[in-house]
Parts: structure tokens; C-alpha cells; sequence
């Protein structure tokens, strides 16, 4: 049960965090940060159990009536995924707690942040679609949370929402494609469907859009692209967790995860290739005239996980490979990167790339951290993103159908990763001290996290055999679906692929100096703004806020006469409607057979009624009602209903007291409504009273289904215990009902009193 | 308008209501009566009290109606939650069958919870209404 208590000992350690923090006060980052290392050595410490396609499944019964099993499963592509998660959280978190130290809500940070742990690992370890369904959408709602940690901010608030509503969105559309999955393979376990071939089912292509929407808005694919930047809103430390090393990835694992069930057909080749093609540019050309540290990081993290979805999506054996390799690079130089752009915001005051120069004298440790990570981003050897890098390359050479512009794509997108990490890794420490330098030097948990990443590049790019051998084989294999063996290593000799990375290197370095020209020339395509996705958005949702205000003027106009006629006529039409296609009425009805005293209380009731319309004192009407409410409790009586008659006599004495004490404050009695509303209203409730009259004279003809009081008498006795069958029914045979029906009056009552609180607030004032 | 008349007899009649509010609960099972017309009958006693005591009396009020509802809706939750310990369905009756010498067989059951649930929450909702209609006046 390994996986279950990870999962559990992370949700519980997320909600005993405000205990923490109270008892460990600035030791809970280090405390927490510790704990999820050990998590991060545990599951590595897994990983001799994950060669050769092998893994550690678990199984639970989830909700069995729905065949939902609460089924895990790791291997080495959720290991990879996995050791990511908990080993970048681990630093974040002690990264996190000093650079939000001042805040009032850090514990709240804490407490989120392994949230979000939980909801992705969750997501990795799933081996049922419906549970990986819930922690895919848990990241989404943690995602919205920790956007908007500066909960006052309005921009963080905007940026939030449309983060949650653009990805839910495509939550709710995976949804549906796992549904069809299950449809189609016939289990919703994915160890169970691996062996299915599916590109002729009906179902494919419905399905294979549904999941694309899903991975296209998690993974910020063009044109869900735009929600990415706007999550920079988020603090440092989430920007460098959930929307570059992390959560972005989501959808990238779930291509993965499903290239064995939905993968390799020519409709997943053409479509997910294009779709990251066109993201990696975008992405790339976007990121160029930002001038923002995070902003640049953004737009750069966009085109890299274009590069991911192009790599599955060509999906060769070799493609996959390179995928992996560049899903951990990625991973480690980017949270670094992000990291060291908080130091450099948290210790000068600003991201602002063009007033930011020759740091490094005032923060050495952060600025070794930035240049490994930045090369490492830019590919040179002798970093993991050299041959990362290399292989991209390779697997690109070698689809010979898509090659050309394929590769293209690649070299702009990896030319601009190489402008970026000379914009955001070496220009804000190289050169001369600007005027805004650092009041400070960064304390060691700051710069600790970015540096170990970073070294991590450099002696993963030195000895990448083990890496290739013990995670990224299995993994492979894992999406393959057939074993293989990885031999990484830095050396290739002299081929296409060095000339081709040489060529990168080189072109990136002449745009980095063309950089102020570009942020001069972009100035031109302003004009496009307003046919971005972003502007898209932005307007669907204010139209949607019209229909919604419109919608709710229409409705909920306030006016408690018109509520009462709308509720009265739309029964009124249907109940009559339906009355009217049944025309038995009961022969046996008989007025003559009423004894004299039914007789007499009927008049009785009638006078009442009568003298309620055409009295003038509120006090006369309301004992007018009273009379006709106590006369139908006589009724009730005489026909041996006792307890409907006890209720009633106890209800309509309350009603009194009630319209006694409303009756207080209403204005005069006066007549207000013209003769031509009051004929409508002398319409509406004739009507109504003519069809409430027909369905009691019909209901007692009417026999829809076989009587179930048979039952109640029968069993009443026998099974409940009770002679009083009323009783009985209301609390035990129907107690659920009950139980519906008190929660119903319980959220009146506090409907009235807290209505009638706002009045008494408003009065006050 | 106050008059020691009903003054006095709301004394009297408080409690009064109050001990037939309790025997119309408990007797309901096999009589007509339960707890919701217990609760109703048992909120008339309030109101009585409420109309002829004198405003800071009310305002004395130990017992808020919010307070009610709350226990009346966790009474009637905790009854429905009891069978779920013996893996049974949600609001299934359990039931304790005894013989005593005063009352003859006793039949004690989860039913009786759920309507003493019943009860406090009508008394409640009712209370809630009036007693916030009366503060405004």
C-alpha cells in the first residue's frame, strides 16, 4: 500500500499545516521541505522494482456499484513524473517559505502547495481513468487557489479564474473522452486496455478530440496558450512549481500515458504533431519581446511543452526517448530559472529585464545557479540539455514524412530557448552594476534550491548513463509498449545533429543581440491584439455575464405578485393540460348523498372565502382565512383523519400569529390595483381553482399505478413497529423524504431571517 | 398590550404545551400525533411566552432557534448514520425490543431519534420565523 500512504500522508501533513506553522513557526519550510525529500528518496529508492516494464499496483474498492476501483499503479514513466513532483516540491517548499516569509498567509501556501502534491501524484499514480479524473481536476482547483494566493489582488483573481475555467473546461471534455475510452476498450483501468486497437472504432475520433481539448488546455497549447502567462499573477514559488516543472506536464503524462491505447494511428501523428509544431513557435515567437523575467519564462515554457506534445506526437521509439530526456531537463533548468527570477524580483524590487545588469557581484550563488540552468536551456555541452537537445534532433531527422518543416519548427523554438536564457540567465548578471541592485544578499534557502537544480544538469549531462539505463528505458517502454535500451551519452561523433545544434547555438546568439530590434519591431503587430484567444475569451465571458444579468432581471425581477401568478399559471396550464386528456370523471358523485352537516360547513367556507375578497380590514381577512383553514380541519375530522386534522389546526393557528405580526408592518390597507389587473387576477385564480377542483373530483377516479398503501398498512405493523401508519411512513419507510423536507424548511427559516437581518442592517444605517 | 390575565395563564400554559407537546412525539408512533406535529404544538408554547413576556425577557433567550434546527438536523443525521455501523443502508430502522415491567413491551428504535430530530427542527424553523419577525416590530 505504498502509493495509497503517500498519497494519504501528504493530504494529511496539507491539512495539519496551520498547526505547524503555529508550533514550528520559520521551521516549517525546512520541516515540510525535508519530509517531501524523504518521500522523493522513497520513491526513488522504488526504482530497481521498475525494469523491464514491470510495476507496483494497487488495489481498493473505490465505489463498486459503478465499478470504480481505486486502482494505482507506478512505474517508470509515473516514477519519472513522480520523482519530479516530490523531489522540485521539496525545494520549493524551503524556497517558498523564505520567500513569502512575510506574508500573512504563508501557511495557507504550505498547506496548497502540498495540496497540489497530492493532487499530482495522484494523477500519476492513477491506473483508473475516473480516479485520474478527480486528480487531474483536484490540480486544476489547487492551480486556482494558488494563482490567486494574493487573494486581494483583482488582476490575481482575473488570472485565476480564467486559468480554472479554461482548464476545467477541458477537464470536463476529457471527461467525456475517458468515458468513450471505457466504451470502447471496455474497461476504464489502463493495465487492463493496453492491447486494444481502437483507430477503427466509431468512437476514435470523438474520443481522440475530447482528450486533446483536455491535454491542449492543461498543457497550454495554442490556442489555450494564453492563460499561462496570465498565471504569472501566481507567487514566484507557484510559477516555478505548478506552471513550468509540474502541473503543465499533466497533460503531457496523459499523452503519454495514453500513446499505448490511443497512440500511432495517422489522426494522432498529423494532429498532435501540428498542434505542438505551432505551440513550439508560437510560444517562442511570443516570448521574445517580453521584457518581464517571469513573463519571458512563460511564453518559453509554452513553446517547450510544444516541443513535449510535437515529440509524442511523432512517437517513434527515439521520440519518446527524447521526450523524456526533455521532459526532466526542461523540468530542472526551467524551476531554477524560475526560482532565481524570484530571487532577483525578491532582492532588487523588479523583473524588468532591461534595468537589471551586473548582479553577479551580489549574488553569487544565485547567478552560478542561472548560468548552469541557462546553459543547460540552450543546449551546450556538457549539460542534460545538450543531449536532450541532440536527441530532439534525432528523432526529428528521422520522420521522413513530416521532416522538413518539422525540424524547422524545432530549430526556431530551440534558437529562441538560446536567446532566452541569454535574456534571463546572463544578461541580469553580466556587465555594470545598474541603480537597482540589492539592498541584501539572498539567504542560502533562496539561491540553495535553483543551484542544486542546476549542478543537477551538469552531472546528469556528465554521467548520463545511469539516468538513461535505470528511469528513461523503462519509462520508454512503458509508452512503447516494448522494452528497449537507452544509452545516453554526450559524444556522438561528428554528424547532422552536431552541425544542426551548432547551428542553433550560433543563430540564437545572433538573435540575442538583435533583441532590442525585435522589441522595437513587435510594437508593429499590436494591431493583432484583438484577434488573440485571450481577447476571445475576454469576451465570452462579459457576454456571458450580460445573458446571466439579463436572464436575472427577467426571472428574479423581485416582485412577489408575479412570482405567485407565474408559479400559478405554469401549474395551472400543465395540470389542466393533462386533466384535459383524461376524460373519465367519476360517475359516482352524488351531492344529495353529502350528510347535512358536510353541507353546512361547505357554506361555511364559502362565506369565509367570500368575505376574505370583499372585506377591507387585513385583520377581518386573515380571521377569514382562519375560518376557511379550520373548516378544512373539521373536514378532516369527519372523514377520520386525525392527525391531518391535528396538523392543520396547529398550522393555521401559527399562520394567524405569523399574518398578525406581518400585518404590523404593512402600510394601509388600500386598494392599489387597477379594475383591469384585478379581472386578470380574478382570471388566473378561477382558473386555478376550477383545475384544482377537476384533479380532486379526477384524482379519486384515477388509478395510475397499483395502490402502494396495501403495503404501508401490511408492513406498518409487522417491519415498523407502528400502528400509526402516517407515522411510520414519515419516519421510516419515507424518513429520507423527511429528512429532504426538514433541511428544506430549516434553509427557509434562515432565508427569512436573513432577509429580514438585511433589512434591520439597512435600517440601521 | 399586556394582561396579567395571559400573562398568568401563558405561565401555566407554557409548560403545559410543552408536556402534551412531548406526549403527542412520543405516542405518535401508533396515535395520531409525531414529531412534527410535537414540534409544532411545542413552538405554540414559545410563541405563547414569546407574545406576553416582556422584551428583555426575549432577549434573555438561552435557547436560539438556530441552535435547534442544528441539533434537530444532526439528531436526524446521526440517526440515519447509526445503521451504517452495522453496514446497513443509510436510515434503515434499527430497533431494541424490550419487556419492563411498568410499560409492558417496549419497542425502542432509531425511528423514535429521527422524529425527536423532526421535532427539535420544526420547533426550531417555526421559532426562527417568529421570533425574527417579532424583534422587528
Amino acid at each position: 500500500m505504498l502509493l495509497t500512504t503517500i498519497l494519504f500522508s501528504v493530504f494529511l501533513l496539507s491539512l495539519i499545516t496551520p498547526l505547524l506553522s503555529k508550533w514550528l513557526k520559520g521551521f516549517t519550510g525546512p520541516f515540510l521541505s525535508l519530509v517531501t525529500g524523504v518521500l522523493f528518496f522513497v520513491l526513488l529508492s522504488r526504482i530497481p522494482l521498475l525494469q523491464h516494464g514491470h510495476s507496483i499496483r494497487e488495489q481498493m474498492d473505490w465505489i463498486p456499484r459503478l465499478e470504480i476501483q481505486w486502482s494505482l499503479s507506478l512505474d517508470a514513466l509515473s516514477l519519472a513524473f513522480a520523482l519530479l513532483i516530490t523531489g522540485i516540491g521539496a525545494l520549493i517548499l524551503l524556497y517558498g517559505g523564505r520567500y513569502l516569509a512575510e506574508s500573512p498567509n504563508l501557511s495557507r501556501f504550505y498547506g496548497l502547495t502540498l495540496f497540489f502534491m497530492l493532487a499530482m501524484l495522484g494523477l500519476v499514480f492513477a491506473d483508473q481513468l475516473i480516479v485520474l479524473f478527480v486528480f487531474w481536476e483536484l490540480t486544476s482547483i489547487s492551480s486556482f487557489l494558488l494563482i490567486g494566493y494574493n487573494h486581494e489582488s483583482k488582476a490575481a483573481g482575473k488570472a485565476a479564474l480564467q486559468a480554472l475555467l479554461v482548464t476545467t473546461i477541458g477537464g470536463l471534455a476529457l471527461l467525456v473522452g475517458f468515458i468513450f475510452i471505457g466504451f470502447m476498450t471496455g474497461s476504464m483501468t489502463l493495465s487492463q486496455m493496453l492491447t486494444a486497437s481502437l483507430s477503427e472504432h466509431p468512437l476514435y475520433v470523438p474520443a481522440f478530440i475530447l482528450i486533446m481539448l483536455g491535454v491542449m488546455t492543461k498543457s497550454a497549447q495554442v490556442p489555450f496558450h494564453f492563460w499561462l502567462p496570465q498565471a504569472m499573477q501566481a507567487p514566484t514559488p507557484v510559477s516555478a512549481y505548478l506552471h513550468s516543472a509540474t502541473m503543465v506536464k499533466a497533460g503531457i503524462y496523459l499523452l503519454a500515458r495514453l500513446y499505448p491505447v490511443m497512440g500511432g494511428t495517422e489522426l494522432w501523428h498529423f494532429w498532435v504533431t501540428l498542434i505542438g509544431g505551432i505551440t513550439m513557435v508560437t510560444g517562442a515567437l511570443l516570448a521574445l519581446p517580453q521584457t518581464d523575467l517571469k513573463k519571458l519564462l512563460a511564453y518559453s515554457t509554452i513553446s517547450a511543452l510544444g516541443i513535449l506534445v510535437t515529440l509524442l506526437g511523432i512517437g517513434s521509439t527515439l521520440a519518446t526517448k527524447a521526450a523524456i530526456v526533455f521532459l526532466i531537463v526542461h523540468s530542472l533548468y526551467k524551476a531554477s530559472l524560475f526560482m532565481v527570477a524570484g530571487i532577483i524580483d525578491h532582492e532588487t524590487g523588479t523583473r524588468d529585464v532591461t534595468k537589471l545588469s551586473g548582479l553577479a557581484r551580489f549574488l553569487p550563488g544565485t547567478a552560478l545557479a542561472a548560468i548552469l540552468a541557462g546553459l543547460s536551456m540552450s543546449g551546450f555541452p556538457p549539460l542534460l540539455g545538450f543531449i536532450s537537445k541532440e536527441l530532439m534532433y534525432d528523432a526529428k531527422f528521422q520522420i521522413p514524412e513530416l521532416c522538413n518543416c518539422i525540424l524547422i519548427m524545432g530549430v526556431i523554438a530551440n534558437l529562441v530557448n538560446v536567446t532566452i536564457a541569454g535574456i534571463v540567465a546572463v544578461r541580469p548578471f553580466v556587465g555594470k552594476p545598474s541603480e537597482t541592485v540589492p539592498h541584501h544578499k539572498a539567504p542560502f534557502q533562496l539561491w540553495f534550491g535553483p543551484l542544486l537544480l542546476g549542478a543537477l544538469g551538469l552531472f546528469l549531462g556528465l554521467f548520463p548513463l545511469r539516468l538513461g539505463e535505470m528511469l528513461v528505458a523503462p519509462a520508454v517502454s512503458a509508452v512503447q509498449a516494448e522494452t528497449t535500451h537507452i544509452h545516453l551519452k554526450l559524444w556522438h561523433g561528428i554528424n547532422p545533429v552536431l552541425l544542426l545544434s551548432l547551428l542553433t547555438v550560433s543563430l540564437g546568439v545572433v538573435v540575442y543581440f538583435l533583441r532590442h530590434a525585435i522589441r522595437r519591431f513587435s510594437r508593429f503587430f499590436q494591431v493583432f491584439d484583438k484577434l488573440t484567444p485571450s481577447r476571445l475569451y475576454f469576451q465570452t465571458i462579459d457576454a456571458l455575464f450580460f445573458v446571466a444579468r439579463w436572464h436575472t432581471r427577467m426571472i428574479q425581477h423581485g416582485n412577489l405578485r408575479h412570482y405567485l401568478m407565474t408559479i400559478i399559471l405554469v401549474s395551472t396550464t400543465f395540470v389542466g393540460f393533462r386533466l384535459f386528456q383524461l376524460d373519465t370523471l367519476p360517475t359516482d358523485f352524488n351531492f344529495l348523498e353529502s350528510r347535512f352537516y358536510e353541507l353546512v360547513l361547505g357554506v361555511l367556507m364559502l362565506t369565509a372565502a367570500v368575505a376574505v375578497l370583499i372585506s377591507d380590514s387585513r385583520l377581518a381577512a386573515v380571521v377569514s382565512i382562519g375560518v376557511v383553514g379550520y373548516g378544512v380541519a373539521l373536514f378532516f375530522i369527519l372523514d377520520s383523519a386525525p392527525d391531518l386534522a391535528m396538523t392543520q389546526i396547529v398550522v393555521e393557528t401559527l399562520t394567524v400569529i405569523l399574518f398578525a405580526l406581518v400585518i404590523y408592518r404593512l402600510p394601509q390597507f388600500k386598494q392599489i390595483s387597477r379594475k383591469r389587473v384585478r379581472i386578470r387576477d380574478f382570471i388566473v385564480a378561477s382558473a386555478f381553482g376550477a383545475v384544482m377542483t377537476t384533479l380532486v373530483l379526477k384524482a379519486s377516479a384515477i388509478q395510475f399505478h397499483p395502490s402502494i398503501s396495501e403495503f404501508f398498512v401490511e408492513k406498518s405493523y409487522t417491519e415498523a413497529f407502528g400502528k400509526n401508519i402516517v407515522n411510520v411512513i414519515l419516519v421510516d419507510f419515507r424518513a429520507l423524504d423527511t429528512l429532504g423536507e426538514i433541511t428544506v424548511l430549516s434553509v427557509a427559516a434562515m432565508g427569512i431571517f436573513a432577509l429580514m437581518s438585511t433589512r434591520k442592517k439597512k435600517k440601521d444605517n | 398590550m399586556q394582561s396579567s390575565l395571559l400573562t398568568i395563564a401563558a405561565r401555566h400554559l407554557h409548560y403545559l404545551l410543552l408536556i402534551f407537546s412531548v406526549i403527542v412525539l412520543l405516542r405518535g408512533h401508533n396515535e395520531p400525533g409525531g414529531g412534527f406535529i410535537g414540534g409544532l404544538v411545542a413552538s405554540t408554547a414559545f410563541i405563547l411566552s414569546a407574545i406576553t413576556g416582556s422584551a428583555e425577557k426575549r432577549q434573555q433567550r438561552k435557547l436560539v432557534p438556530h441552535h435547534w434546527i442544528m441539533t434537530g438536523l444532526l439528531v436526524c443525521l446521526f440517526s440515519g448514520f447509526l445503521p451504517l455501523l452495522s453496514g446497513k443502508p443509510f436510515l434503515t430502522s434499527l430497533w431494541i425490543h424490550a419487556k419492563t415491567d411498568w410499560f409492558g413491551a417496549v419497542h425502542l428504535g432509531t425511528p423514535l431519534l429521527f422524529d425527536l430530530g423532526v421535532y427539535l427542527t420544526v420547533i426550531g424553523v417555526i421559532l426562527l420565523m417568529v421570533y425574527t419577525l417579532f424583534e422587528d416590530v
